[in-house]
């Protein structure tokens, strides 16, 4: 489709658009006292776009702006689940005190510019608008990350993210450009049968590129072992912004990461066919052994970590190992694994970053002795994340079960040259649950009984318990949501 | 009759719970009535099944049936059967007589009986789930209370207890899950319990993992995971530690319920799913069983604290009913057909399990009653107490009698039939029970001896005034008592409520599985 046609199906991002131009001159024209209100603007422009974003449903994959964005049920997946989580980051800042100092009309701002490029990320299929789109997340996260400007920490993370992001997106970038080198396109679909006519006489060419390509996605994912940046910037960020990070922009990277991969490489087979160099690399081998590595590395430096908040970013390294679990197997049933699994994800971490927020709010620290008793004097508080304690973990009746129980299932169904895999994940579900745990512990079984109740206030409250009641309902009735993501993948394979 | 019964029994507890939840925690009282009300009701719900249970049938009685996640072919089924029905009324009665023991807690009432609520759903729901994804939710819904309950309410070292316990029961359910799944993809994309025993011992046949016949993976995994419930020898360390630091209410729940869901699981899973490998396993099953009730025995034999003691007599007691579930092969064509034996063993490994649940428990909530007024188990710390308390020690030389298996009380016929279904076995089965009669010598060893130190001799100045057991603990330990007199002089009426699902139990093994199908 050309780029006149397309607009009729573009109104997500248009509007999305509009939100943050008006959002930026609303910002300029108001008192910095009442810059709070630039986050309802680009909250009302979130609801419109989500609104859109159901209008604009197609029954089929539709290509636009001559084949380098993708419409179709999958992305739109995956942007209801952006918008859904930018939704409660922006209730989520308003409650943060980290940020009060500073002016916030930017911030809400450099969120919405951050949900257009995940748009993108979701939805491209050129390798131009793979590149650009990742870059527009990219920088508008590191300026969230240093947004405490009286921070030292916050700087620091910033100038890191940006050191780390910068490289990693550079290779990525030199990989991308070899694949045009070889291939003289940068559109998905033209790629395919570029590599048809290959035959075989670049493998060399296409090994590196493939690998510098994996690198730029691992670093958006934190996959080890391009998660360096990970723990500093998680623990620096503001807590909203660490939260955020570490749920949209890891959603739209293994949005990026599938389409990506099961386009190019394993649709025309070209991980499997005995004539591409590129599979003298056993490529579902080298991503399982990459999650395994990355769930080890993120669950046992977790265990040591005495800041909830950073024990929290290393425990969202060990989730994204779960999730590239199922990958390498390269079936259906992996992606919709995936799928469920990020939205039951979305809401546990979410809420139990939204606790730290609210005690870091009460006690003035994240460390766990800031936690110690919490159970006795916020019982609702305490009660809510032991539930995201024990949902993160993955025990029944919680959502996070589910999500395990898919991703399990996905990997035991690909047979038992896999099952290793499994033991893997099941063996870091018994080492999360000690840390997780810890929590749990300091909150209830240190401290002793309070007659004074400390009660959030009311749109806390309100907040919590709407990341707690999914959390909980999914555990025990999860049918609507895999209902839904059964009609996200439908027309997934056909087009691609 | 009230219709679904079985819902009723699993769910009456959680709207015990809610209910609690709404009561404001200043009413401390009204919340104990609710909670002893809510598992009351549960119980009287368990007789009514128990009276209308059709004990000439095998089958699963009482199911119910209703689609859950309808893309995984997840349902909400239940049923009761011979191997359920005992488990089913012992939980509700073991919770309701745990609401009155924990009558004295005074910190975060609502709390706790609330999550004993739970615990409660959680238990019964396991014994009566016929789908496997069900019963292992229940399975799990039970970790969260437990992990509670001895980490806020506990002993000194409370919160390593309660994590070890967490840990330990974690790993042996994540074995499980996967288990479970590689049931499910192997076996005709079904939870079902009733349509795996049709599926499961065909459509695993000849498939290799690994090296190894998949039969004996799926069985070694499940094994694990019911192994560290039990508790078996290797994997039996978290239960002393637990039992010394949990509650006496959490305590005798654990011992009276929760060691047996691991044998449950084990007769419920892995012998009609899995009845080849029950041939390649029994071996090492009555192996283990032997070494659970020697070394059981002996550190039982070596302990100063009370509540230890009769913790590792619970490893040691769990023991003999291994031995007799071991047992089940000797109705095989191979071993002679000796249906006597395996039945033998096989009802007296459930009647063990009943029996182990009314003893420990008699004998923890015993512990319970003098560390409430001396403050300590230490065996060598008291002396002559009979004197100054002779109902608490007359109580306590019954159950000490019933726990080391005094011939007129329902642990010696227990142990007994497991003993004649593992020695009509084999020859290297009669060798193994001959080894572990030892261990019926130390069990008395350890419980006389404790029995004197505590009550005999000289009367230890310091409990001159110790006042002696009252109405409300008395009224725990009354129905247990009349129990373990009732069946171990007539042991009938249960044999018969259980015998017809052990016949179709041994069928199932021996006509599935045999020795030679296992590459």
């Amino acid at each position: 489709m050309n780029n006149v046609q397309s607009i009729p199906y573009y109104w997500p991002e248009l509007i999305l658009v509009v939100t943050i131009i008006s959002a930026i001159i609303y910002d300029l024209l108001t008192d910095p006292s009442k810059s709070q209100r630039v986050g309802m603007l680009v909250l009302v422009g979130l609801v419109l776009t989500q609104c859109a974003n159901l209008l604009t449903a197609s029954e089929r994959q539709l290509t636009l702006f001559l084949d380098s964005l993708a419409l179709d049920p999958f992305s739109q997946f995956f942007k209801t689940l952006i918008i859904l989580s930018t939704v409660f980051i922006i209730f989520i800042s308003r409650k943060s005190n980290e940020l009060k100092m500073y002016r916030t009309g930017e911030y809400y701002t450099l969120i919405g510019i951050m949900v257009f490029g995940m748009f993108l990320m979701v939805s491209a299929i050129d390798l131009i608008m793979v590149y650009l789109s990742i870059e527009v997340v990219s920088i508008s996260s590191f300026i969230l990350t240093g947004y405490l400007k009286q921070d030292q920490r916050s700087n620091e993370s910033s100038l890191k993210y940006v050191i780390y992001g910068a490289f990693s997106s550079g290779l990525m970038l030199f990989g991308l450009s070899i694949l045009f080198g070889l291939t003289g396109t940068t559109k998905f679909f033209e790629l395919q049968t570029a590599f048809e006519t290959l035959n075989g006489t670049a493998n060399l060419a296409l090994i590196i590129a493939s690998v510098f390509i994996m690198a730029g996605f691992g670093y958006k994912i934190s996959a080890v072992p391009f998660h360096f940046w990970t723990p500093d910037v998680y623990e620096g960020a503001p807590t909203p912004v660490t939260a955020f990070l570490s749920v949209a922009p890891k959603a739209a990277g293994f949005a990026l990461f599938i389409r990506f991969f099961h386009m190019i490489f394993s649709d025309t087979g070209l991980l499997m066919s005995a004539e591409f160099g590129i599979a003298t690399i056993p490529w579902p081998q080298v991503i399982a052994c990459i999650s395994v590595a990355t769930m080890f590395l993120g669950n046992l430096v977790a265990i040591q970590q005495s800041s909830v908040k950073r024990m929290l970013a290393y425990s969202s390294i060990a989730h994204a190992g779960y999730m590239l679990m199922a990958l390498p197997i390269l079936s259906n049933n992996g992606i919709f694994a995936i799928m469920i699994y990020l939205v039951m994800y979305l809401f546990m971490n979410l809420g139990a970053f939204f606790v730290v927020i609210i005690v870091k709010n009460k006690t003035g620290g994240e460390s766990f002795d800031d936690y110690r008793g919490l159970g006795w004097e916020m019982p609702v508080v305490g009660v809510v994340m032991a539930l995201f304690m024990f949902s993160l973990t993955g025990i029944p009746p919680t959502a996070g079960f589910i999500g395990k129980f898919y991703l399990f299932a996905a990997v035991i169904k690909a047979g038992p040259s896999f099952y290793w895999l499994v033991f893997a994940g099941g063996v870091n579900s018994v080492i999360s649950l000690y840390y997780y745990m810890h929590v749990v512990k300091v909150m209830f079984f240190e401290g002793s009984p309070s007659e004074k109740h400390f009660f959030p206030s009311v749109l806390e409250s309100t907040l919590i318990i709407t990341l707690a009641i999914p959390t909980l309902l999914f555990g025990v009735y999860w049918s609507p949501v895999a209902d839904w993501i059964t009609s996200s993948l439908r027309f997934f394979y056909q087009s691609i | 009759m009230v219709s679904n019964i079985l819902s009723w029994l699993i769910w009456l507890p959680v709207a015990g719970m809610v209910a609690i939840l709404f009561i404001p925690r200043e009413k401390a009282d009204v919340i104990k009535i609710v909670a002893a009300v809510a598992t009351g009701l549960q119980l009287w719900l368990a007789i009514m099944v128990w009276l209308s249970f059709d004990t000439d049938s095998g089958i699963f009685q009482f199911t119910e049936n209703a689609s859950w996640i309808p893309s995984f072919n997840i349902n909400y089924a239940l049923g009761i059967d011979g191997l359920s029905l005992p488990m089913v009324i012992l939980t509700p009665l073991l919770s309701f007589l745990a609401i009155f023991l924990s009558w004295n807690i005074d910190k975060g009432v609502k709390g706790y009986f609330a999550l004993f609520l739970l615990l409660d759903t959680g238990m019964i729901g396991v014994f009566l789930a016929l789908d496997f994804f069900l019963f292992f939710v229940f399975w799990e819904v039970m970790l969260l209370p437990m992990y509670f309950l001895i980490g806020m309410w506990g002993g000194p070292q409370r919160e390593y207890a309660a994590i070890k316990f967490f840990l330990y029961t974690l790993t042996g359910s994540v074995l499980m899950l996967i288990a479970i799944l590689a049931l499910y993809f192997t076996c005709g994309h079904t939870f079902s319990i009733p349509e795996l025993m049709e599926i499961a011992p065909v459509a695993l046949e000849g498939s290799i993992w690994w090296g190894m016949s998949s039969i004996k993976v799926i069985w070694i995994l499940l094994f694990i995971g019911f192994a560290i419930k039990i508790p078996v020898f290797p994997f039996h360390t978290w239960l002393p530690l637990v039992h010394v630091e949990a509650p006496t209410a959490v305590s005798v729940i654990l011992a009276g319920v929760l060691l047996k869901l691991g044998i449950y699981g084990i007769l419920r899973i892995n012998y009609p799913l899995l009845p080849d490998a029950v041939f390649w396993f029994a071996g090492v099953l009555a192996i283990l069983g032997l070494i659970n009730v020697i070394w059981g025995a002996f550190c039982a034999l070596a302990q100063k604290d009370l509540k230890k003691l009769v913790a590792y007599s619970s490893i040691n007691h769990m023991g003999y009913a291994m031995l007799g579930m071991a047992a089940v092969i000797a109705a095989s064509s191979y071993l002679g057909e000796n249906y006597i034996a395996a039945q033998a063993g096989l009802n007296g490994a459930v009647f063990q399990m009943f029996n182990h649940g009314t003893i420990s428990a008699m004998l923890f909530i015993l512990v319970g009653v003098i560390y409430d007024r001396a403050h300590h188990r230490d065996i060598e710390g008291f002396g002559g107490i009979a004197k100054q308390m002779p109902v608490y020690a007359g109580i306590t030389l019954f159950a000490f009698m019933a726990g080391l298996g005094l011939p007129g009380l329902s642990g010696f016929i227990s142990e007994f039939m497991c003993f004649v279904g593992a020695f009509g076995t084999s020859p290297f089965f009669r060798t193994v029970v001959i080894i572990s009669t030892f261990g019926i010598v130390i069990n008395a060893a350890y419980f006389l001896s404790a029995y004197k130190k505590i009550f005999f001799g000289e009367l230890n100045q310091k409990y001159s005034s110790l006042p002696d057991i009252n109405g409300r603990e008395l009224f725990t330990l009354i129905p247990l008592a009349l129990i373990t007199l009732f069946l171990g002089v007539y042991p009938g009426p249960f044999l018969d409520m259980i015998k017809e699902t052990m016949n179709v139990l041994i069928d199932q093994v021996v006509l599935k599985g045999s020795f030679a199908h296992l590459p």
